[in-house]
C-alpha cells in the first residue's frame, strides 16, 4: 500500500479553498420497481424479483410507477425545485453485468426536478444554504458478489455473481451545484447536507434513507483552487461514502490530500476514489481520462412524463412541515440549545420523544428517557432508538407512575430495563417485581424506626438542628427497603418521629 | 453532411464489447455512412420548427399502480443463463474497474 501524503488541515486550507459537489441517491420505499411489478422487499432469496423488464428479456416493456413519479416530485418540491412541465427518461449505455439490459433507465438533460436549494443548519446553529442543480429519476443495478480474491474484492476475482432482485428500484439521484464558500467548514457542511437530506426523505415518507442499508448513498466531489481564483480546481469523486461521518472524513481527506499534491507542484488526476471506513482514506480507482461515453438518447419504450400543474400543487399542499422548520418549533417548545437539539437529532431520538410527549409524558421527562438510560440500551446494544422493544406509550407510562409518586427514579430505571428485556408493559413489571415505592406508613415506619434505632449518633445531631444530617437516615430506610421507599414520605415521617421542625 | 469514420465505429465497437476484425470495420463503416447518410436526409426537409422526435405517438403520462405483480420464479430467469452458481447468475472475471 502506498503512503498517501497529507497537508495538516490548518496548512490546506490557509492556502487553498475547497469547492465540493455532492450527489445522493435515494432509494425509494415503493412496493414495486421503477418500470415493472417485481416487488422490492428485501432479504427475498436471490433472482426472485425479476421479471422480462427487469432482466431486459427482448420484447419486454416497461411501464413507469406512478409512486416512483410521485416521490420524485415530493422530493423535488421540498428541496424547492422547479418541476418540469415535460420529461423524458433516457438510455445510459453501459456494459456491466450490474445491469442486464446494457443500459441504465435513467433521464439526462431533462430532469423532473430542477434549480432547488436546501437551507442546513450547522452545529453552532449557523444555516448554511445549499443549492440543487436537479433531482431525476432511475433505476438501481444488481448486486455482485465477487468469488475466488482475497477479500471479497474485485480484485482477483476468478468470477462473480449475479443477483438482479436490486435491479429496477427506483433511485432519486440528487445533485448539488458546486458548493462554495463553506472554506474550513466544507466537510461539516457536508455532513449537514447528508444530514438534513436525510432527516426531509423520512419526513416525505418516500424512503427509509437508511445509510447503513445501501437507501441512501453520497458520492463526493470535490477540488481545489487558490484562494482568489474562480476557477475551479480538477475533482476527485469518492463514490459511495455510506454514513454521515464517512461524508465528513471523506471530504477532509481529500481536502489534506489535494493540498499535499498541489503545494508540492503535483496536478490532481480527475478519477474516482474509493473510501475506507477503517482509516477515513481514499484511494485511486478509475482514471476517467475522456469524458465517459454513454450514448444517452431518449428511452423509446416509455412515453415522457409531463405532471399536470394541478397534480403538481396537490402535491405541494400534502408536504409535511419540514425537518428543519420543525425541529426548530420543537427547540423553542422544549427549552433547549441548538447543541442538546443537534444531539437529540443525531441519537435520532426526535420522533420518539414527541410520540412519547403526544403519549401524555412532559416533555422534560420524555427526553430524560430517550437521550439517558435508552439511548445507552442503544448504544450498548448497536440498536437504532426506534428499534428498541419499547414504545412511547410505555415510556410515557413510566412517567406517569413517577408524576403519582408510585416509582421513584431508581425503580422507574428497572422498570424501563425489564420492558426492554422483554417482562411485558410497565404496569405489569410493577405489579410482576412488586416495584411500587412503599409510602404506607406502616411498611415505611418500621423501616423509620430500624434507622433511628441504628443511628444514635446521627439522631443526636439532628436532635442538635442539623436537620440536613437527616439525609444519612433516609439513606438508610432506602437501603433497608432496597430503594423502593418514598424518599420524601420517610424524611418527613423520621422528622415528625424525632420531634423536629423541618 | 454527417457521416461516421472507421474511427468513430472501432470506438463503438469497443463500448459495445463488439470484436470486429480490420475488414469488418472497413465494412461496416461503409454501410454505416451510408445509413447515416440516408437518414441525414430527413433534415432537408424537417425545418428549424420540428422538433426531433423520439416517440411517434402523441402520449404522456403512462403509469401503473405501485401493485406487486409476480415476478419470475428463480429457476425461470436463470434458465436463460450460460452459467449460473448459487442461484445467482455468473459471469466472468470484471476487469478494468474497481
Amino acid at each position: 500500500m502506498t503512503v498517501i501524503d497529507l497537508l495538516s488541515y490548518e496548512d490546506a486550507l490557509a492556502s487553498y479553498d475547497p469547492v465540493m459537489g455532492l450527489e445522493v441517491h435515494v432509494e425509494l420505499g415503493t412496493r414495486t420497481k421503477m418500470f415493472c411489478g417485481c416487488s422490492t422487499e428485501l432479504g427475498a432469496p436471490a433472482n426472485s424479483q425479476t421479471c422480462p423488464t427487469c432482466l431486459g428479456l427482448p420484447g419486454a416493456l416497461p411501464v413507469v410507477n406512478a409512486i416512483g413519479v410521485e416521490s420524485a416530485i415530493r422530493i423535488g418540491l421540498a428541496l424547492n425545485c422547479e418541476i418540469a412541465e415535460w420529461c423524458r427518461f433516457a438510455r445510459k449505455n453501459y456494459f456491466y453485468p450490474d445491469m442486464p439490459k446494457n443500459f441504465q433507465t435513467s433521464q439526462y438533460d431533462e430532469p423532473i426536478a430542477f434549480n432547488g436549494y436546501l437551507d442546513v443548519q450547522l452545529e453552532d446553529g449557523e444555516t448554511f444554504r445549499v443549492e440543487i442543480e436537479r433531482a431525476h429519476m432511475e433505476e438501481d443495478t444488481g448486486k455482485s458478489t465477487h468469488i475466488g480474491g482475497a477479500t471479497g474484492r474485485i480484485h482477483g476475482a476468478s468470477h462473480s455473481l449475479l443477483d438482479y432482485n436490486r435491479a429496477g428500484i427506483p433511485l432519486i439521484e440528487i445533485v448539488t451545484k458546486p458548493i462554495e464558500g463553506a472554506g474550513e467548514r466544507a466537510p461539516e457542511v457536508a455532513r449537514a447536507y447528508v444530514a438534513e437530506l436525510r432527516e426531509l426523505i423520512k419526513a416525505l415518507g418516500v424512503s427509509e434513507a437508511r445509510m447503513e442499508m445501501g437507501q441512501m448513498r453520497c458520492d463526493v466531489n470535490l477540488s481545489l483552487r487558490p484562494h482568489g481564483r474562480e476557477k475551479f480546481g480538477t475533482r476527485s469523486e469518492t463514490k459511495n461514502v455510506n454514513s454521515l461521518r464517512s461524508v465528513e472524513r471523506a471530504a477532509r481527506f481529500e481536502i489534506q490530500r489535494h493540498a499535499a499534491v498541489l503545494s508540492s507542484g503535483g496536478t490532481i488526476l480527475q478519477e474516482t476514489r474509493h473510501f475506507h471506513e477503517e482509516d477515513g482514506s481514499t484511494t485511486s480507482g478509475r482514471i476517467k481520462e475522456e469524458a465517459e461515453d454513454y450514448r444517452y438518447f431518449p428511452e423509446p419504450d416509455l412515453v415522457p412524463v409531463a405532471p399536470s400543474r394541478e397534480w403538481v400543487e396537490e402535491i405541494r399542499a400534502s408536504l409535511p412541515e419540514l425537518p428543519r422548520v420543525r425541529r426548530n418549533r420543537l427547540r423553542e417548545e422544549w427549552g433547549v440549545s441548538e447543541h442538546d437539539m443537534q444531539s437529540i437529532l443525531n441519537a435520532g431520538a426526535i420522533d420518539p420523544i414527541v410520540a412519547t410527549i403526544d403519549a401524555g409524558a412532559p416533555a422534560d421527562q420524555a427526553r430524560k428517557w430517550w437521550m439517558g438510560e435508552l439511548a445507552r440500551n442503544a448504544n450498548e446494544t448497536g440498536r437504532a432508538l426506534d428499534e428498541l422493544p419499547i414504545t412511547p406509550a410505555q415510556v410515557a407510562r413510566v412517567t406517569e407512575l413517577v408524576a403519582a409518586g408510585d416509582l421513584n427514579d431508581k425503580l422507574a430505571r428497572q422498570v424501563i430495563e425489564a420492558v426492554l428485556a422483554g417482562e411485558g408493559d410497565p404496569d405489569t413489571v410493577v405489579d410482576k417485581r412488586g416495584l411500587k415505592v412503599v409510602s404506607d406508613d406502616g411498611a415505611l415506619g418500621a423501616a423509620v424506626d430500624e434507622a433511628i434505632a441504628g443511628n444514635a449518633g446521627v439522631v443526636e445531631k439532628i436532635k442538635g438542628g442539623k436537620t440536613a444530617a437527616v439525609g444519612a437516615l433516609v439513606g438508610a430506610v432506602m437501603k433497608a427497603t432496597r430503594g423502593q421507599a418514598d424518599a420524601g414520605r420517610a424524611r418527613e415521617l423520621i422528622l415528625e418521629k424525632l420531634g423536629v421542625e423541618a | 453532411m454527417p457521416g461516421i469514420t472507421r474511427e468513430e465505429v472501432a470506438h463503438l465497437a469497443r463500448l459495445a464489447r463488439l470484436e470486429l476484425k480490420d475488414e469488418e470495420l472497413d465494412h461496416f463503416a461503409g454501410q454505416l455512412d451510408d445509413i447515416i447518410g440516408a437518414v441525414a436526409r430527413v433534415s432537408e426537409v424537417a425545418d428549424q420548427d420540428v422538433p426531433p422526435t423520439s416517440h411517434p405517438l402523441p402520449l404522456t403520462n403512462v403509469m401503473r399502480a405501485d401493485e406487486v405483480r409476480p415476478s419470475l420464479t428463480p429457476e425461470q430467469a436463470l434458465s436463460g443463463a450460460p452459467a449460473q452458481e448459487q442461484q445467482r447468475f455468473k459471469v466472468p472475471q470484471i476487469l478494468g474497474e474497481d
